[in-house]
C-alpha cells in the first residue's frame, strides 16, 4: 500500500513537471523569433509537426510507414498549386493540402493495413515511390523545377504573411493546434483502442474490434496531420519541390522520431529540432550532412535506444505508460 | 450424441463436418460439435490432435476448408472474427492475452468500451471512460483482482493474468466462451480459483475449453470430446470417455506425467 501511494505521488509530481515544461516550451517558442532566425524556426516547427504526426502511427499504433513523404510533399504540391495558380487564400490552400493528404492516406492505408510489420513498410514505400514518379511526370507539379514563387498572401484577407513575425505566429499557432490534436487523439477513447491494438492485436480482435478499421483511421489521421505540416512548409518557403516526396524524406521523419523517442509526445519535436538544427549548421560547412545525421542515428540506436526523451522518462520520471520498452 | 441435460438445453454453437487443410496436410477433419447453454465442454487430446485448430476455426481466426458453423442459429462460417466476437462468441488464447502496458482496470475497460460508440470517439478526453469504471471494478471484484486495479497488467503473476483475461472476456457478456488451456502453467491455488470462476460463469453461458489437466476436466466439465490426429475419437461424460479403450491407448496412457 505504501508503495502504491508513493507511486501515485510520483505520478502526480511528474504530471506537474510535465505541464510546467510544456508551458516553458510554449513560452520559449513565443519569444524565440526575437533571438533566432524565424525561417529556421518555422522549418523546425513544420518538421516537428510532421514527426509528431508520424509518431501517432508508429508510437501509438505500432505501424511503421515508409511512405510518409507522400503526405508531406503531396500536400505541399496541392497547397502551392491552389495558392499560386487558382489564387486561393493561404488558409484555404493549407486546408486543401491537408485534405488532399487525407485522401492519399486513405488510398495508401487501404492497401497497406492488410499486411503487418516489414510488409506494411514495404507497401507504403512502394506506393510512395509510385507517387514520387507521378510527381516527376505530372504537369501540374512542374517536374524537376517544382512550383516556385508561391505567394504567401494575407491570412483571412487581413494579416499580411509576408511580414516575418506574422507568419511565424501563424505557423506556431497551426503547429500548436496540430500537436494538440495529436495529444487529444492519443488520450481519447479511440486512442485507448489504438494502444490496445499495438499491445496485443489478436486480443483486440477477440474483443470484437475490427482492427483494420481502427488502423486505417489512425493512418488517415496521421496522413492528414503530416499533410498539414507539408502545406505549412509550402507557404513558409513559397515553393513545393520533389525533395519533399522522395523516400529520403520518409526516412528522415523516421530518424527524427526515433532520435527523439517514439511513443512520447515531446520526443519527435526534440528529434526534428535536432536534425533540422544539425542540417542548418552543417549546410555552410564542407562536412556532408548525411554522414552527420547517419552518425547521430547510430549513436542513438547504440546508446539510448528509447530516444532522447524516452531515455529521460526512463531515468528520471519512472516508467511512462505509453513508452514502449 | 445425446444432450447431457434432460431439460432440452439450448444449442449455442454447433459445427458440422469441419475440415481444415494446411498445404496438403489435413489438420482437422469431420468434426461435429454441439455446445449447450449452461454447459462446460472440454476438448482434450494429445499434442498435435488439432484442438487449437478447432478453436481457431470456431472463432473464425482460421477459415474452414469445408464445413458449417452456426452461432445461435446464424450461419457464421464466413463471418470475420471481430464480428463473431460482437455476436457473443469470445475466446481466450493459449498464451495469456492481456494488454501488458495498460493498467488492470484499463484492460477491462477496453472491453467495455465497444458498445455505445465510445471506441471511435477521438475528440473526447479519456475521462469519457469514467462511466465504465464502476462496471469494470465490479468485474474485477468478482474475480478477486480489485486490489491490483491500478497496476500495469504486466506486473501480475501468470495465474492472475489468466484471471484478468477471463474478467476482460466476461466484460463482453459473451454467450459462448472458448478458453484455450486456461489452467496451463498454474499453481494449485490458482487452478482452484479459476475453476470456481469458470463454474460460476458457465451457469449463464456455454463454455468450451481445451485443457490438459485431467483432474480439472473430470471435476469441472459436463461433456468431453477427445480428439486424435485431427478427428473426434470419442465423446461423452468423463466416466464414459475414461472407460473407452481407444481413448486409454491414445491419450490416458500417456497422460500420467
Amino acid at each position: 500500500m505504501a508503495e502504491l501511494s508513493l507511486r501515485e505521488t510520483r505520478a502526480k509530481s511528474s504530471v506537474w513537471l510535465e505541464w510546467t515544461l510544456v508551458g516553458l516550451g510554449i513560452l520559449t517558442l513565443l519569444v524565440a523569433p526575437f533571438f533566432v532566425y524565424p525561417i529556421f524556426l518555422m522549418k523546425m516547427l513544420c518538421f516537428a509537426l510532421f514527426a509528431c504526426a508520424f509518431n501517432l502511427l508508429l508510437g501509438y499504433t505500432g505501424l511503421l510507414s515508409f511512405g510518409h513523404a507522400t503526405f508531406f510533399g503531396g500536400a505541399a504540391y496541392f497547397t502551392a498549386y491552389a495558392v499560386k495558380v487558382w489564387g486561393w487564400p493561404p488558409e484555404a490552400g493549407i486546408l486543401l493540402g491537408a485534405l488532399g493528404a487525407a485522401l492519399l492516406g486513405l488510398v495508401m492505408g487501404f492497401f497497406a493495413i492488410r499486411r503487418q510489420g516489414i510488409y506494411f513498410a514495404m507497401i507504403t514505400l512502394a506506393l510512395s515511390q509510385m507517387f514520387f514518379f507521378f510527381c516527376v511526370q505530372a504537369p501540374f507539379t512542374g517536374g524537376e523545377d517544382g512550383i516556385q514563387g508561391v505567394p504567401r498572401g494575407k491570412l483571412l484577407g487581413m494579416l499580411d504573411l509576408n511580414v516575418s513575425i506574422n507568419i511565424y505566429y501563424f505557423v506556431l499557432a497551426v503547429f500548436l493546434i496540430g500537436v494538440f490534436a495529436i495529444w487529444r487523439i492519443i488520450n481519447s477513447p479511440f486512442g485507448m483502442i489504438l494502444r490496445s491494438i499495438r499491445e496485443n492485436e489478436s486480443r483486440a480482435i477477440s474483443l470484437g474490434y475490427s482492427v483494420a478499421n481502427y488502423k486505417l483511421a489512425a493512418f488517415v489521421m496521421s496522413a492528414t496531420l503530416a499533410g498539414l505540416a507539408g502545406a505549412l512548409k509550402a507557404i513558409v518557403f513559397q515553393f513545393a519541390t520533389l525533395t519533399d516526396v522522395t523516400w529520403q524524406m520518409s526516412g528522415e521523419v523516421i530518424l527524427m522520431t526515433l532520435l527523439g523517442g517514439i511513443g512520447t509526445m515531446v520526443g519527435p519535436i526534440i528529434g526534428a529540432s535536432l536534425v533540422v538544427g544539425l542540417e542548418n549548421t552543417l549546410a555552410t560547412s564542407s562536412f556532408p550532412v548525411t554522414i552527420a545525421t547517419g552518425l547521430t542515428f547510430m549513436v542513438c540506436v547504440l546508446v539510448f535506444r528509447r530516444g532522447i526523451v524516452g531515455e529521460v522518462y526512463a531515468r528520471f520520471l519512472g516508467p511512462k505508460g505509453d513508452a514502449k520498452d | 450424441m445425446e444432450p447431457p441435460e434432460p431439460s432440452e438445453p439450448r444449442v449455442v454453437l454447433s459445427a458440422r463436418g469441419l475440415r481444415r487443410d494446411f498445404a496438403g496436410f489435413v489438420a482437422v477433419r469431420n468434426v461435429d460439435l454441439d455446445l449447450y447453454h449452461g454447459n462446460i465442454h472440454a476438448l482434450i487430446g494429445p499434442n498435435g490432435a488439432g484442438k487449437t485448430t478447432v478453436f481457431n476455426l470456431l472463432t473464425k481466426f482460421l477459415p474452414p476448408t469445408s464445413g458449417r458453423i452456426e452461432l445461435l442459429g446464424h450461419d457464421i462460417t464466413r463471418t470475420s472474427p471481430a464480428k463473431v466476437a460482437r455476436m457473443g462468441l469470445v475466446r481466450s488464447f493459449q498464451i495469456s492475452a492481456v494488454f501488458p502496458h495498460l493498467s488492470v482496470l484499463d484492460n477491462v475497460r477496453v472491453a467495455l468500451q465497444r458498445p455505445g460508440g465510445l471506441s471511435v470517439q477521438f475528440w473526447r478526453s479519456l475521462s469519457a471512460l469514467d462511466r465504465l469504471t464502476p462496471r469494470a471494478e465490479e468485474l474485477l471484484r468478482s474475480v478477486g483482482l480489485d486490489d491490483a486495479k491500478n497496476r500495469p497488467a504486466a506486473d501480475l503473476s501468470y495465474g492472475r493474468k489468466r484471471v484478468l483475461e477471463i474478467a476482460t472476456t466476461l466484460a463482453l457478456d459473451p454467450k459462448m466462451l472458448l478458453l484455450d488451456e486456461p489452467m496451463a502453467g498454474m499453481g494449485h491455488e490458482d487452478v482452484r480459483t479459476v475453476s470456481d470462476i469458470i463454474r460460476s460463469v458457465a451457469k449463464e453461458r456455454a463454455v468450451l475449453m481445451v485443457e490438459h489437466n485431467l483432474t480439472v476436466v473430470a471435476d469441472l466439465c459436463d461433456w468431453i470430446t477427445v480428439m486424435q490426429r485431427g478427428e473426434i475419437l470419442a465423446a461423452g461424460d468423463y466416466a464414459t470417455v475414461s472407460r473407452d479403450e481407444r481413448v486409454r491407448i491414445a491419450y490416458m496412457g500417456t497422460a500420467d506425467e
